[in-house]
Order: C-alpha cells, then sequence, then structure tokens
C-alpha cells in the first residue's frame, strides 16, 4: 500500500479515456462502479470540452454484484453501440471491474458487433493515465491500421504527426504550431492522431512516409509498431525550445528528402533577442527546479541552462518509464535525477535545493506557492487554468516566445530586486512583499507580514530548523542582508562551509569567509 | 427498464430506472467533512482512481497538506489478504507520525476493498488498540457500489452514532441536528435555538471529535439533510426519536422545521412567533427580487445529492417555479414524505437513473433550467440550453432563514447570466487553425 495525498497520474482507464476522448467516431465501454464518471468532469471542466465524453459507464452498485455484472456489461454495450454507432468500440475494465474479472473484451466478442471492439487490457494496480493512453492508443492503431497495404508510391515529403490527446498540457496549439511549421518547410501533414482523428484515419496511417512523435510518453509504442509493420521511420525530437526546434525541422526535412535551408519561420522566434537583450543579464543563474512529465522536463532543463542561462538546481519526473531519458538529461547539469510519484518527496527535494524558480506541475504549484517560491507550470497534471483560451504552445518558435513570458514572469523585475538587496526595511517594499506586479496574485505575503514574527521571511520557512542553532545572532542577522532570493543558498554553503571547517557557531566572518570560499 | 410504480403520495408514478448513473461516489463527501471536523483524518483505503477522484473533485480546493489520503492498494496487496492489514497499520504509522495532532482517523472504504471484503471495521478495531485514546479509529463505507455522493456521510454520521456516548441520568442532550451544516448556519441555528429557550442541543457532526453528542433513550433528533437514513435508523436503535420535518430550505421550510421542533419541546406559540418573527420577514424579503427570474420557469432536475425534492419544493412553492422532473439518486419515503406531498400532483419524480434517457427526456421537455452534475452542464450549455451545477449546493450555506435569498439566488444566477451576456452561443465553432 502506498500513502498518498496527492497523484501524479491517473489510473490507466482515464489514459484510456483520453485517447477515446481525442477521436471522432470512437466510443469506449467502461466496467466501472458507479462513481467512477467523475472522469467525465476532467473533460466537461478542466478541457471545458463542449460535448459529452464518448464513455459509456455501467455504473454497477453493489446489488448488481449478486447477480450478473456480465449481463450489465453486454446491455451497455449494446445500448451504446446502438445510440452512439460509432466506427470502432472500446472496451475495458476499471480498478474495480478488474477484480470482478468479467472479462469485457470476451463479452464484448460475445455480442457479435459489426465495428472493430478494441479489448483494452490495462493493469490498474501496476501502471497509471499515461501508460494507459500509450496502450490504448497502440492497439487502436494495430486495430484499424493492420493489414493495410502501404502504396506502391508515397511521396517523402509526407508524414503523420502522433500524440497529441485530449486533456494533454498544450496540445490543441502544439498542434497548431507544427503542423503550420512542417507545412511551411514543405512537408505534407497527412494524419494527426489521436486528437481529431477516426478510426479511418488511422487505418491512413501507413500512407505516409514517415511518422512525428510529438509526445513520446502517448505515441512511442506505436509509432515503434509502425516502423516494424511497414518500415515508417520516425522522428522523436520533441520541438520544445529555439534550438530543439531547429533540429525538429533540419530533421524532418531530412527525412523529408528536403534540401536543408533554414525555417521561414525563424523571424518568429522572440526569445532569442529577448534572452540576449540587457534587460535579461540578471536572470543568469538564477537557480530553478524543474519537475513534470518527462518531455516537458527535459525540453525545459536544456531551455533554462542554454537559451535562458538560469542554472539548473533539480531535474526530475514522476514517469518511471522514462526514467533513463531523464537521468541522462540530469547528468548533463551534473545532477542526480529525481524519480518519484510521491509529491512530498519532490517538496523535500526542492526545500532541499532551494531554488529561486521552480518551473513544475500543478503540484509544485502548490509547493512552491507554500514556500513562497516563484513558479510555473510547464506540465500535466494541469488544472483549467492551464487550458486557455488564448493562443499559448510550448512548441515550435511561438512556444518558445510563450515560454519566456510565462518563466520569466513570476520573478521579481531586475531594478526591483536591486533596491532590496539596497535598502532592506522600505516599510512597503521589502522581503516579504512579492514581484509588484504579482500583487494581485499573493495575498498572502500581506498576511505573512502580520502574522510572522519579524525576521522570517520567504527562504527562512524552506530552511532546515535544525540549522538556526549552528549560527549567531549577529550572523543570523548579517544573513538577512543579503536579498531574499539567494539567501536560501548562502545559508546552505555558508553551513557546508563550516561543517567541511569544523567551524561552530557560524560568525559574521565565517559567512564572509564562505562567500569569498564559494566565489572562487 | 422503465417501470412505473405508484409512490404514494400526491405526485404522479415514480420513473425507476438502472442504466448509466452520473454521480459522485461518497468518498467526494469527504472533501466537507474534513473540513467540518477539524481535527478528524480521512483515509480512504482503495485505489488510484479513489485519490485521482479526490483531487479532482477538490479541484482547486486543493492543500498541500490536506486532511485526507489514499492508501493506494498495489499488485501485490491483492495477492495476499493478512499482508495487506500490515501494510494498512504501516500507512496509518506513517501518516499519525507525520500528523501527530489528528484526534480520529476515520478509514474510509472504497469499490476496491469492499469488492475483495477487506475488513475495514476488523483493522478499525485493531488500530484503535494499539493507538487509542491518543488517537480514536473508526470506518465506513464511501464506496460508489454502495453510496451515492452524500450518502457518504451518512454513513459516516452511521459510524459517529454507533461509537457515541450514552447520555447520562443528566441527559445533558436533548435535541441532536444532525447532518453536516456550514458553521455559518450552524450558529445561526444556535442562536434560534436560545431564543426559543431550547437547551442542550447538538450538532452531529460536531466540530472536532470531541464535541460529539451522547445518545439515549430521551434524545430527540431531527434531521437537517435528507440523505440520512441510516444514520436516523442508527440514532433510533440508540433509543433516540425523530422529529418529523421538511427541510429548513427557504422560509417556508425553515419555519416548519423549527415549528417541528419547537411543537415537540412545548415552546409557547407567542415565543415562537417572537423569536421567528424578524428572520421570516428578512427571508421573505430577501426573496421577493428574484421572484420575477423564476415565476414560471420550469425546472428539471437530474439526481445528484437526494436534496432535489427539497429543492424542488423550495422553488415550487416559495418562488412559482415549475417542476417538471425530480430526480434523487435515492428517495428515502418516509424522510420525502412531507416535500414531495407539497409538490404539485403529477410531477414526475425519478429514483435511480439511465443517463442518456433522462437526457433524452430533458431535451424532449425543454426546460428553462436543468439542475444536474457538472459532467452533463458544459455540454447542455453547448446545446443552448441553462444548467444549474447541482455540487453548489452541497457546497453553500443554503439553509435557514438568512439564506433563503442565496438558496434562490443560486438558480437565478444563469439566468441572469444569460440575459446579461450579449453575445449568444449562435456564432461558428471556433475555427481550427488549418
Amino acid at each position: 500500500m502506498q500513502l498518498s495525498m496527492w497523484t501524479y497520474e491517473g489510473p490507466p482507464h482515464v489514459g484510456a479515456m483520453r485517447v477515446a476522448a481525442s477521436m471522432k467516431d470512437v466510443h469506449y465501454v467502461l466496467h466501472a462502479p458507479q462513481g467512477d464518471t467523475y472522469a467525465d468532469l476532467l473533460f466537461t471542466m478542466i478541457e471545458r470540452r463542449d460535448s459529452r465524453p464518448p464513455v459509456t459507464y455501467t455504473t454497477f452498485q453493489a446489488r448488481d454484484l449478486g447477480a450478473s455484472t456480465a449481463d450489465i456489461f453486454k446491455t451497455a454495450c449494446h445500448d451504446a453501440v446502438d445510440r452512439f454507432k460509432p466506427r470502432a468500440l472500446l472496451v475495458g475494465a476499471s480498478c474495480t471491474a478488474e477484480l470482478l474479472q468479467d472479462d469485457p473484451g470476451g463479452l464484448a466478442k460475445t455480442l457479435d458487433l459489426d465495428i472493430p471492439v478494441v479489448p483494452l487490457e490495462l493493469p490498474s494496480y501496476q501502471k497509471k493515465e499515461t501508460w494507459g493512453a500509450a496502450e490504448t492508443f497502440y492497439q487502436l492503431v494495430r486495430a484499424c491500421a493492420s493489414n493495410r497495404r502501404r502504396p506502391e508510391t508515397i511521396a517523402a515529403n509526407t508524414c503523420n504527426i502522433l500524440g497529441p490527446t485530449s486533456l494533454g498540457f498544450r496540445n490543441r496549439d502544439d498542434v497548431c504550431e507544427i503542423k503550420a511549421l512542417l507545412e511551411e518547410n514543405g512537408l505534407n501533414v497527412r494524419v494527426v492522431a489521436p486528437l481529431g482523428a477516426s478510426p479511418e484515419d488511422l487505418a491512413r496511417l501507413p500512407e505516409a512516409a514517415f511518422n512525428i512523435v510529438l509526445y513520446p510518453e502517448i505515441a512511442d509504442t506505436a509509432a515503434r509498431w509502425l516502423k516494424k509493420a511497414y518500415g515508417m521511420p520516425y522522428l522523436s525530437t520533441v520541438p520544445i525550445g529555439v534550438s530543439e526546434t531547429r533540429r525538429f525541422v533540419a530533421e524532418a526535412r531530412a527525412l523529408a528528402g528536403l534540401e536543408p535551408v533554414p525555417s521561414p519561420s525563424e523571424n518568429k522566434d522572440r526569445l532569442t533577442w529577448y534572452s540576449r537583450s540587457i534587460d535579461s543579464t540578471y536572470l543568469t543563474g538564477k537557480r530553478v527546479f524543474i519537475f513534470g512529465d518527462a518531455t516537458h522536463a527535459i525540453a525545459a532543463a536544456r531551455i533554462a541552462a542554454n537559451e535562458l542561462g538560469f542554472e539548473v538546481c533539480g531535474l526530475g519526473t514522476y514517469m518511471r518509464e522514462f526514467a533513463r531519458d531523464v537521468r541522462a538529461a540530469a547528468k548533463d547539469y551534473g545532477l542526480e535525477a529525481l524519480i518519484t510519484d510521491d509529491h512530498l518527496v519532490v517538496e523535500d527535494a526542492i526545500i532541499e535545493a532551494r531554488p529561486e524558480l521552480v518551473l513544475g506541475t500543478q503540484m509544485e504549484r502548490h509547493i512552491a506557492k507554500r514556500l513562497r517560491v516563484p513558479c510555473a507550470v510547464i506540465s500535466s497534471p494541469v488544472h483549467v487554468q492551464d487550458f486557455p483560451a488564448r493562443y499559448s504552445p510550448q512548441m515550435g518558435f511561438e512556444g518558445a516566445n510563450v515560454i519566456f513570458d510565462s518563466w520569466v514572469h513570476p520573478l521579481m523585475m531586475g531594478l526591483e530586486e536591486h533596491l532590496l538587496s539596497m535598502f532592506r526595511d522600505d516599510f512597503e517594499f521589502n522581503d516579504g512583499a512579492t514581484a509588484s506586479h504579482l500583487h494581485a496574485h499573493s495575498p498572502a505575503a500581506a498576511s505573512n507580514q502580520q502574522t510572522a514574527p519579524a525576521g522570517t521571511s520567504v527562504e527562512d520557512q524552506i530552511t532546515l530548523p535544525a540549522s538556526a542553532t549552528l549560527w549567531t545572532d549577529e550572523a543570523e542577522k548579517e544573513l538577512k542582508k543579503i536579498p531574499f532570493f539567494v539567501r536560501g543558498k548562502a545559508r546552505r554553503n555558508t553551513e557546508s562551509f563550516a561543517t567541511d571547517n569544523g567551524i561552530h557557531p557560524i560568525t559574521v566572518e565565517t559567512l564572509y569567509d564562505a562567500k569569498a570560499h564559494f566565489a572562487r | 427498464m422503465n417501470q412505473a410504480f405508484s409512490a404514494g403520495c400526491a405526485t404522479g408514478p415514480t420513473i425507476r430506472e438502472r442504466g448509466q448513473h452520473e454521480v459522485f461516489c461518497g468518498l467526494t463527501s469527504i472533501i466537507w467533512l474534513h473540513r467540518k471536523v477539524q481535527d478528524a483524518f480521512f483515509l480512504i483505503v482503495g485505489s488510484r482512481t479513489c485519490a485521482h477522484l479526490m483531487q479532482s473533485a477538490a479541484g482547486v480546493m486543493i492543500f498541500s497538506e490536506p486532511r485526507f489520503a489514499t492508501a493506494i492498494m498495489e499488485e501485490r496487496d491483492l495477492a495476499g489478504m493478512a499482508d495487506m492489514h500490515d501494510e494498512l497499520d504501516g500507512v496509518v504509522d506513517k501518516l499519525l507520525a507525520r500528523r501527530p495532532d489528528i484526534k480520529m482517523l476515520v478509514l474510509v472504504g472504497s469499490c476496491p476493498s469492499e469488492v475483495i471484503k477487506f475488513d475495514l471495521s476488523k483493522a478499525a478495531e485493531r488500530l484503535n488498540r494499539v493507538h487509542a485514546p491518543k488517537h480514536r479509529v473508526l470506518c465506513y463505507s464511501g464506496s460508489g457500489i454502495e453510496t451515492t455522493f452524500t450518502q457518504g456521510e451518512d454513513n459516516f454520521l452511521t459510524a459517529l452514532v454507533n461509537e457515541a456516548p450514552a447520555s447520562g441520568p443528566q441527559n445533558e442532550t436533548k435535541l441532536i441536528v444532525a447532518g453536516c451544516l456550514p458553521d455559518v448556519v450552524e450558529d445561526q441555528f444556535t442562536r434560534l435555538f436560545d431564543d426559543l429557550g431550547i437547551e442542550g442541543v447538538q450538532f452531529l457532526p460536531g466540530r472536532s471529535s470531541a464535541a460529539m453528542p451522547s445518545i439515549g433513550p430521551g434524545t430527540r433528533f431531527i434531521l437537517a439533510q435528507p440523505y440520512l437514513g441510516a444514520a436516523a435508523a442508527a440514532l433510533q436503535s440508540r433509543g433516540a426519536e425523530r422529529i418529523n420535518s421538511i427541510f429548513p430550505l427557504g422560509e417556508q421550510g425553515t419555519t416548519a422545521w423549527f415549528k417541528a421542533i419547537a411543537d415537540t419541546f412545548g415552546v409557547p406559540e407567542d415565543r415562537f412567533e417572537a423569536a421567528t418573527g424578524a428572520p421570516r420577514k428578512r427571508a421573505k424579503a430577501a426573496l421577493q427580487s428574484y421572484l420575477p427570474w423564476l415565476e414560471g420557469r420550469r425546472m428539471f432536475f437530474f439526481p445528484d445529492s437526494q436534496l432535489e425534492p427539497s429543492l424542488a419544493r423550495f422553488l415550487h412553492s416559495e418562488t412559482g417555479a415549475e417542476i417538471i422532473e425530480v430526480g434523487s439518486p435515492y428517495l428515502h419515503r418516509e424522510h420525502a414524505a412531507g416535500e414531495l406531498a407539497l409538490l404539485p400532483p403529477g410531477t414526475a419524480i425519478s429514483e435511480g437513473q439511465d443517463v442518456d434517457l433522462q437526457i433524452d427526456r430533458a431535451r424532449k421537455a425543454d426546460p428553462d433550467l436543468i439542475v444536474c452534475g457538472m459532467g452533463l452542464a458544459n455540454p447542455f450549455e453547448a446545446e443552448g440550453r441553462l444548467t444549474k451545477w447541482s455540487i453548489e449546493f452541497a457546497f453553500t450555506p443554503i439553509q435557514g432563514y438568512e439564506q433563503a435569498g442565496d438558496l434562490a439566488e443560486l438558480f437565478v444566477r444563469p439566468l441572469r447570466r444569460q440575459s446579461v451576456l450579449k453575445t449568444g452561443l449562435g456564432f461558428e465553432e471556433g475555427a481550427p487553425c488549418s
């Protein structure tokens, strides 16, 4: 048993729902107890979908367990096919139905439905949402696209985009951005799947020259199968960030047999100039902690380090399936990757790393709020505010522009930062006050001023309490004169310097000795 | 599978349906219960689905340290049952080490734990032996196979009643108000009980684990919520007697509710008038401004919380709305009888649900306002229909005199919004990028 306050991923059948809800003419009959329909809200509320997700639940109750839940399932299948007339039917069980062992796949077969029926085996007590989505997409692609003949001649510039789904982080706009980018570069995008595709579209997948995997967690399995079955190569460079977008375009052009000319939309990239402009100088070396799904975390680390000049002080993912990739990426920044799905462990890691900015999921937003560290969301799980009305991709050149704005936004601006370190005791503009452009979002700051004892501020809350006794009062006071966003790091450096040199207690001298020591 | 039954009251035949139920399970009631009982921790023994449900339903109300969590069962737990009790003990130890301030630990059963027949009461008993008196441990089921939404609270209160102390010879608790009420409502009711001169009133659940009422013969209780069938039975089995009334929604409902109590305790008529006169007037005045919005409006209720008959009665008799169908996940005949009797003859009542058929009926009836869950609301809105999402009734102070206007306002809000928005949904759907 695992004690869990919050989970980064839902159960695997939610992944299957995401694939079903992404597509047209696919229906999902889910053997599940009453109450599991809560998952509809993810689509109708968080994604603000205007129609019910194409899912029929059997919603069995305790009194049904005595009788035949299998019959309930068969009736639900029949009714769903009659009512919604799908072109393909997914059938599966939720965690409770898995325990009943009614075998939805076998039962659906006995119904002699005249459409493809795809039975889903999703082990709820082992696997999670993203795995469920990948498995479902793979099974659907196999069911719709196997035994197809690949056309004799295929235009080299034709490709499919695989991976975007309903409830995916910014998938809607990423697809727009990347499709436009590819088309500008002379590529012909045939099928985008699963988002917006029908079973017939899946059947047409082998008619393109190659596949582009935008979200490896979702589409890797399917792309590998298409490669094995039809020899279709696939490209899985994820175009998040300017340099990766350039690389993506170059690789896509190479796969399509096109000349390696620079992408015409380079002029849409404003990140490169914005990041170079002197206003961004103060971003150099800001410590950033990154956590999320594997794809977004790795991409974020690359942008943070190479394109914004931050220092990556922590990198991790909740996706064990992609742990190896994240470990490899972390090594580039001299870090040990954090692979966990326990948000309490993530919280501890953030406290330990003392970042000045956290890039993470909805959970990290809460952790950062509690620790009062600036934060931006880069990955699922996300809440309703990260399904924005405006165009806001993460991928491509416009995606990089969105990223520049949203990651820099939570930070205090340069002049404010300088003034804070010059005049510490201003009655309005002090440690406790957050960046002035964020005021409306940070009511916690004001109340903190009233409730917290004098001198307690941001990073003091993320300091391990035991360390306080190591410091003389005078040194503690001097420490407070260091601007708050780097004070946590100064405290840690000083403490490790003191430990290494057997110094106790820490005096003002020690503080400056440590400063000089680490400056080298 | 529609079957017509005579409901034995003035309303039309009850539509009983068995199909897809678009409702929450009982676990969701933890969302308000853990705020109400401030030193309780709710530990769900369940699956990842349960944990995901809780955080999805809790929505923006996410605390980095909530007072509920899930012990997620894993593959190896399902292999052997003996092992599972050890596992649970381990989880509880870890939890109590983290939150030593917790006085009452509530183990909550889920569908998976019920299906494998994991004996939570045995576990609670064992844990109690280890952790009492510092931490009390009790259990109930909030599984979807057994409970719908607010029924989770019913089972929790039943568990509380079953282990509540017996009232002594002093008979300190004279009246128990059963059903979780918002603090502000509880305070208003307490003041009214004072004005009526009724002493020894206790609320169930109390605001802390120490503030739970004692029960014995001679204890009277009244339900503040309509979904408390099991808790009422448990109270009765302890010798407490139920005061029958409609529920305290709206001016009439609240007056009837207090009148039933006042009559039981022999409060003189003039004292009752003196205590309730001013708030009744206020409630009526507050309702006035909403009446033009609601009079003659046709309302359709999907099942959600069992509050539906009371809400429909309020809308019909206090605002003049017309009721097309009242859906309730479960109808406790005895407790709902008063409400149903006040609905006009022929009002359709449905118990249980086949959501697709009910949607067909709602579309056909084309009501002015559909009261439904959030899984249906936006899809209905996109069809150009107006909806009021029903969960809000469980999360808003709506009971009592001072909230009568607020209750009406909840129904008026979507209607008013419709009139304010200048651009209707007549536009083409957002053009895709290609």
